[in-house]
């Protein structure tokens, strides 16, 4: 399972200073939190049930796992439901650009337990679930043993896939089948987790609830801005590298990144900006949406002066290709022409009217998967198209960009696509 | 009561029965996948939908209250 993450065997140590904004991340990087030091550093929890749901919407949280939907919002669906309901922290982390959940297990799995007990408490959920990828089922298991929770938790694995983390692929899991997207007329907070109500938040969002039933709304909205309050965890992707950093929402990317010549920003279903646009914006979803982009994950990853953007795209497109369930028509046909004829851009003189293929089998892919697989690879495409316009020409002269053959972009090795049903479980 | 016609992409193997019963509102891609126009079905097309969703050999087809919506995440 090791080789889904090249670049971060071992789980990456938060390495660069956080600028002051510590809150998740224990404030001393180094070894994982245990349950009494987790105490000494963050407290009990004061605000609980429906007083922290309240709580949670007045702080403003939104989720970290990438696409920032209110936690509140949820958290009150699930708790209105009748009936047995399902907690799950969700960890799965299938993205290769993306080791910030496994940083946070690792450095501070207690507060992402308590924030997954205390969510399970609220929405009155009476069985919870830690969904993550198996090289972190071992530390975690270890910090159960160690707590006297109220609701027990039950450790699932999840399948070292791209969309292993997306909701009905985790609640299909979680039930026991395949970590494959389902298709439902119900959502997961309806239906889920073997048809129960079912709240699914990601693990860095958990944490951060963890710190709202301590402190407060008040004080979780003293970092970040006003629209997008608090921190978030990001992992920067640079020079073959991986680091894990907790800064604010609304954070300057120039104190952040520095050099190259874009930036993809969001992860693999994200959105390619030139590095001098980057170095302007701020890391909140506010100033990226004016440009086409979203902080989806926390994920930055920096395409070097000495690399061709169209060649680490067509790399990442071949990889969501291989990674797509293969369930709809669309995205089945759709993908490997997409990745084929990026590959073809990617290389010398490719032919006239690509481009156009490209953007017509955009358009006939998006909205029309059982999950966002399909968007989001076009979003990543589209914006390549766009901002390595000038790379294109270059190829159509036959020059290219890259001094060097080696890799930007962090991705599994090629035999680690799935071929078979065993793949997804 | 308005009503759209919505398609589970994973039970559709592209058929192409509902194109066929139903083309004002249903066309075929470039791979024989149904791309279903948008937004609520007009009236005069409300027999047509159903007619669609009865043909579909998998049952992958269905008309719904216009404001529910089918669950997407991820």
């Amino acid at each position: 399972m090791s080789g889904t993450r090249p670049l971060a065997q071992a789980p990456t140590a938060p390495s660069r200073p956080a600028g002051g904004s510590t809150r998740v991340l224990p404030p001393v990087p180094g070894a994982a939190e245990d349950l009494r030091a987790h105490y000494a550093r963050n407290g009990q929890a004061r605000c609980r049930g429906p007083a922290l749901i309240r709580a949670v919407r007045e702080a403003g949280l939104t989720g970290r796992g990438g696409a920032a939907f209110p936690a509140h919002v949820k958290l009150a669906a699930v708790a209105q439901a009748g009936g047995r309901k399902v907690a799950v922290a969700n960890g799965a982390e299938g993205e290769p650009a993306s080791a910030k959940d496994a940083a946070l297990l690792y450095h501070a799995p207690h507060l992402v337990l308590d924030g997954l007990q205390l969510a399970a408490e609220a929405v009155g959920a009476a069985e919870a679930y830690l969904y993550t990828d198996p090289r972190h089922a071992g530390p975690v298991e270890r910090c159960l043993a160690e707590r006297a929770d109220d609701i027990p938790v039950t450790l699932v694995e999840a399948p070292p896939r791209f969309l292993s983390g997306q909701e009905t692929a985790l609640a299909s899991r979680v039930s026991g089948g395949l970590g494959l997207p389902t298709f439902s007329f119900a959502r997961v907070s309806e239906r889920g987790v073997n048809g129960a109500p079912t709240l699914v938040q990601n693990v860095e969002t958990l944490a951060h609830l963890a710190l709202i039933a301590r402190h407060g709304p008040g004080w979780f909205r003293r970092k970040g801005t006003p629209a997008e309050p608090g921190t978030t965890l990001i992992t920067i992707n640079a020079d073959g590298h991986q680091i894990v950093t907790e800064a604010e929402l609304g954070t300057p990317l120039a104190s952040l990144i520095t050099d190259g010549a874009a930036v993809l920003i969001g992860g693999y279903h994200g959105t390619w900006l030139p590095m001098a646009a980057a170095l302007t914006l701020t890391l909140d979803n506010q100033a990226l949406s004016r440009h086409h982009a979203a902080l989806g994950a926390g994920v930055l990853a920096i395409l070097p002066h000495h690399a061709c953007g169209l060649i680490e795209t067509a790399r990442v497109v071949r990889y969501l290709a291989a990674e797509s369930a293969g369930q709809c028509g669309p995205c089945l046909n759709g993908l490997p022409r997409i990745a084929v004829a990026m590959a073809e851009l990617a290389g010398p003189q490719p032919r006239r009217g690509t481009v156009q293929a490209v953007e017509r089998w955009a358009g006939l892919v998006t909205g029309r998967g059982a999950c966002h697989h399909p968007d989001g690879t076009v979003r990543l495409v589209r914006s390549a198209l766009r901002v390595f316009g000038a790379e294109i020409r270059r190829h159509a002269e036959g020059r290219c960009s890259a001094t060097t053959s080696h890799p930007a972009l962090p991705l599994p090795p090629a035999d680690a696509l799935p071929l078979t049903d065993e793949d997804w479980q | 009561m308005t009503l759209t016609l919505r398609i589970d992409p994973i039970a559709c193997t592209g058929h192409g029965a509902c194109a066929e019963v139903a083309p004002e509102l249903i066309e075929p891609d470039e791979w024989g996948y149904p791309i279903v126009s948008p937004g609520p079905v007009p009236a005069r097309l409300e027999r047509a939908a159903r007619k669609a969703v009865a043909t579909c050999p998998v049952l992958a087809l269905r008309l719904q209250p216009a404001s529910e919506r089918p669950s997407r995440s991820g």
